[in-house]
């Protein structure tokens, strides 16, 4: 069940994926001209609202080199960069609030934007004015043709974080093992798992999965909603899949604490992990 | 007596002027190359900060992206910049003292105007900046003025974001202070137009060279800003040496320099800042002299100066202003000349039984300039400068109010056709005035001008 609901997740974002690709292959500069008119290409936040055109000045400025004229992320220094640059024009985007295979929310482009992406070339662009931010939302979505005929997509819901418990801690690592975290992320959650030397991007670009022990940021953010809502929404465009249908929300929350304890800062689900003893999950087998 | 000290004033100031043309602005291709960056990321225009270069300084020459340790660099990365103008210039004095025809005079009639120009080159920058380690950062600037006379320009390290907290930052080495509107980063280039006036200004008859917030110091800075960076604030305690090294004045003679500024948003128009600093700090007047000659490193006799002022810079789409104000205030004794002979030793020193002349007061001073930039986009930007400081109280009663006073235009434009991630190459274009007033050995105005036209490059 759970390899059926991963294999079809999988098979849509390629399809989404590869149908992006052939879309905007067919890309031009002039449609992008064109769509920078139309009401696509505008953006809301909260009370701000975002022109594209007000944004060019400020692309060209700080984006340009690494994103590219034509935002397809073929800037002068993608050749250097790794991760590359994302690619406006696919619309594909790794921190979203909404399901897998969806656009993004323009909050989402905008707290990105802010928060840049660790271990990657994106600092955190915080010292734009919230203004700037939202006018550069709009002028990415002027890129690409998904704008234009789809809508963003709705963000899931995340429930009130549970009061961590043992049994929570327990629970967690019990996810951990069946939906097979420790594939890619390793049994001690250290980026070593044995398919990890084998992951590509959605562009067939070599991708290293996230490493726990080594305590950064995660890449969408640094909450326990902002890793709840990782695993639960899935990084489009790399091989970390949603898992809204195969982990319910309160087993979420448990994953979360796990996940939190395999960390390497002191925290009440790490101070837990180690009273009961938690050893890494076996490798061997789907089962904990 | 006011003639003997209009005669220095003038070759003092104008070989300050000249002296002033070492363009060691900091702008780092190093930095981009390291990240990918173009130098519009980082520079309103090259050298200039804008915000998110501003942020970067301030967090150590660090992105903040866990890509900032030296770990994550290509083994072949050295983190170095040369910077260099070649130019050609002509510059015009109206009114300098005679020395062909009459050697040392002091007499007013012998004075003559002067003109000279001719291809050019600045100092040369050599610019080596970066992480040591993820929040350990460095700057060493080797600096050669146009005849290739080396001088350390920055040497210091900082330990960045210490306790995991954006407002402990410390550093220790030459540095540039932490001024808002740093002469480091100004735009001009030319020997009228190169330097702020007000950061170095010196009252006539004053020797008080210790002053000068153009100037990198040596000292420890304590510096620490929010995560945006919209607010900042550092104090810095340097030795009274105006960034000389070995101590060569005052035994124990300290200043400080604080800095405070604020950001606010202001929508569409993008980011204003405001802020406040000070300089204030004692040198030495009594020095030991061997054969009358004055002894380095026996300053003694402290006295006290201070220099006060607002800075505001203000965005309305491409068109920005830099404003900065400054009251200055000397010591009496240094307005009387005492201060330095060390460099001078035709100064006075102010040994055992000297006297202050009856009626010496401290010496005062207001100024402010507004430098404009309509930057068109980020390579081609156009600037304009006017500058004004003028005598609020003389040091010796009798002396003209105005003796002193100084008023600077700049006007140009630097059109960059290449800037990317590896170099930078700018068509640069200035022309600048300055007078001041009461300086000619006649009593006279003195004016003078520089025309400039060079090519500014960095890789």
């Amino acid at each position: 069940m759970r390899t059926e609901a991963l294999h079809r997740n999988a098979v849509i974002l390629a399809a989404l994926v590869a149908a992006s690709v052939t879309a905007c292959a067919q890309v031009t500069e002039d449609q992008q001209k064109q769509w920078l008119g139309t009401p696509a290409a505008s953006s809301h936040i909260g009370h701000l609202s975002g022109n594209a055109k007000a944004a060019a000045g400020d692309y060209r400025r700080y984006c340009v080199v690494c994103h590219g004229e034509l935002g397809d992320g073929n800037g002068e220094s993608a050749q250097w960069l790794d991760p590359k640059p994302r690619d406006f024009t696919l619309a594909v985007f790794k921190c979203r609030s909404t399901p897998t295979g969806t656009l993004p929310t323009d909050q989402d482009l905008y707290e990105t934007i802010a928060r840049g992406l660790d271990r990657s070339n994106m600092p955190p662009w915080n010292t734009f004015t919230t203004q700037q931010r939202a006018d550069l939302v709009a002028w990415i979505k002027h890129y690409s043709p998904r704008w234009q005929t789809e809508k963003p997509g709705t963000p899931i819901e995340i429930p009130p974080e549970p009061e961590v418990t043992p049994g929570r801690v327990k629970a967690g690592r019990d996810v951990f093992a069946r939906v097979q975290c420790w594939k890619c992320h390793g049994a001690e959650g250290r980026g070593n798992g044995p398919s990890a030397s084998t992951l590509q991007d959605d562009l067939g670009r070599p991708i290293l999965p996230y490493n726990f022990a080594e305590g950064g940021r995660f890449k969408c953010g640094s909450t326990d909603a902002d890793l709840y809502r990782i695993f639960m929404t899935g990084l489009d465009g790399t091989p970390m899949p949603s898992f809204a249908d195969n982990i319910k929300p309160e087993e979420a929350w448990d994953l979360v604490m796990y996940l939190r304890s395999l960390q390497p800062f002191p925290s009440k689900e790490k101070a837990i992990a180690k009273s009961l003893g938690l050893t890494p999950v076996s490798t061997t087998s789907t089962g904990p | 007596m006011v003639s003997c000290r209009r005669f220095f004033v003038a070759v003092i100031s104008l070989s300050c002027l000249l002296a002033s043309f070492t363009p060691s602005a900091q702008a780092l291709p190093a930095f981009a190359r390291k990240y990918g960056l173009r130098c519009s990321a980082c520079h309103e225009a090259w050298p200039m900060l804008n915000y998110f270069g501003q942020k970067f300084k301030d967090n150590g020459y660090q992105l903040m992206n866990d890509r900032d340790s030296p770990i994550w660099q290509n083994p072949s990365y050295w983190p170095m910049t040369l910077r260099i103008t070649p130019y050609f210039h002509r510059e015009s004095t109206d009114k300098l003292p005679d020395v062909v025809d009459a050697p040392g005079t002091t007499n007013p009639s012998f004075v003559r105007g002067l003109t000279y120009s001719g291809f050019d080159h600045s100092g040369l920058d050599i610019l080596t900046g970066g992480t040591l380690e993820k929040n350990i950062s460095f700057l060493l600037v080797p600096s050669a003025d146009e005849t290739s006379a080396f001088h350390m320009e920055s040497a210091n390290v900082r330990f960045d974001n210490l306790f995991h907290s954006s407002w402990f930052n410390f550093k220790l080495g030459k540095f540039e202070l932490d001024n808002l509107v740093s002469e480091k980063r100004i735009l001009t280039l030319s020997a009228n137009g190169g330097a702020y006036q007000l950061y170095h200004f010196i009252p006539a008859g004053d020797a008080n060279i210790f002053g000068q917030i153009g100037d990198n110091q040596l000292g420890i800075e304590w510096m620490g800003h929010s995560v945006n960076d919209r607010t900042r604030i550092s104090a810095a305690i340097m030795s009274t040496t105006d960034g000389s090294p070995d101590v060569p004045y005052g035994k124990n003679a300290y200043s400080g320099f604080f800095a405070a500024s604020q950001a606010f948003d202001v929508g569409k128009l993008g980011t204003d800042r405001i802020g406040a600093y000070a300089m204030v700090g004692q040198a030495p007047t009594v020095f030991l002299t061997s054969g009358g000659v004055p002894i380095p490193s026996t300053g003694t006799g402290n006295k006290s100066f201070s220099r006060e002022g607002f800075v505001g810079q203000f965005y309305f789409n491409k068109l920005n202003f830099q404003v900065v104000t400054q009251h200055g205030t000397d010591s009496a004794w240094f307005g009387a000349g005492f201060g330095n002979p060390i460099d001078n030793p035709g100064f006075p020193n102010n040994g055992p039984g000297v006297t202050l002349p009856a009626g010496t007061r401290n010496p005062s001073w207001n100024g402010a300039f507004i430098e404009t930039h309509w930057v068109e986009n980020p390579q081609l930007v156009f600037i304009q400068r006017s500058e004004w400081v003028h005598m609020s109280q003389q040091s010796i009663p009798g002396t003209p109010s105005n003796l002193g006073n100084t008023d600077n235009y700049v006007f140009g434009f630097r059109y960059m056709p290449l800037m990317n991630n590896r170099a930078g190459l700018a068509w640069h274009n200035e022309y600048a005035w300055i007078r001041q007033r009461g300086t000619a050995l006649d009593g006279s105005d003195t004016t003078s001008s520089s025309v400039m036209s060079g090519l500014d490059f960095d890789f």
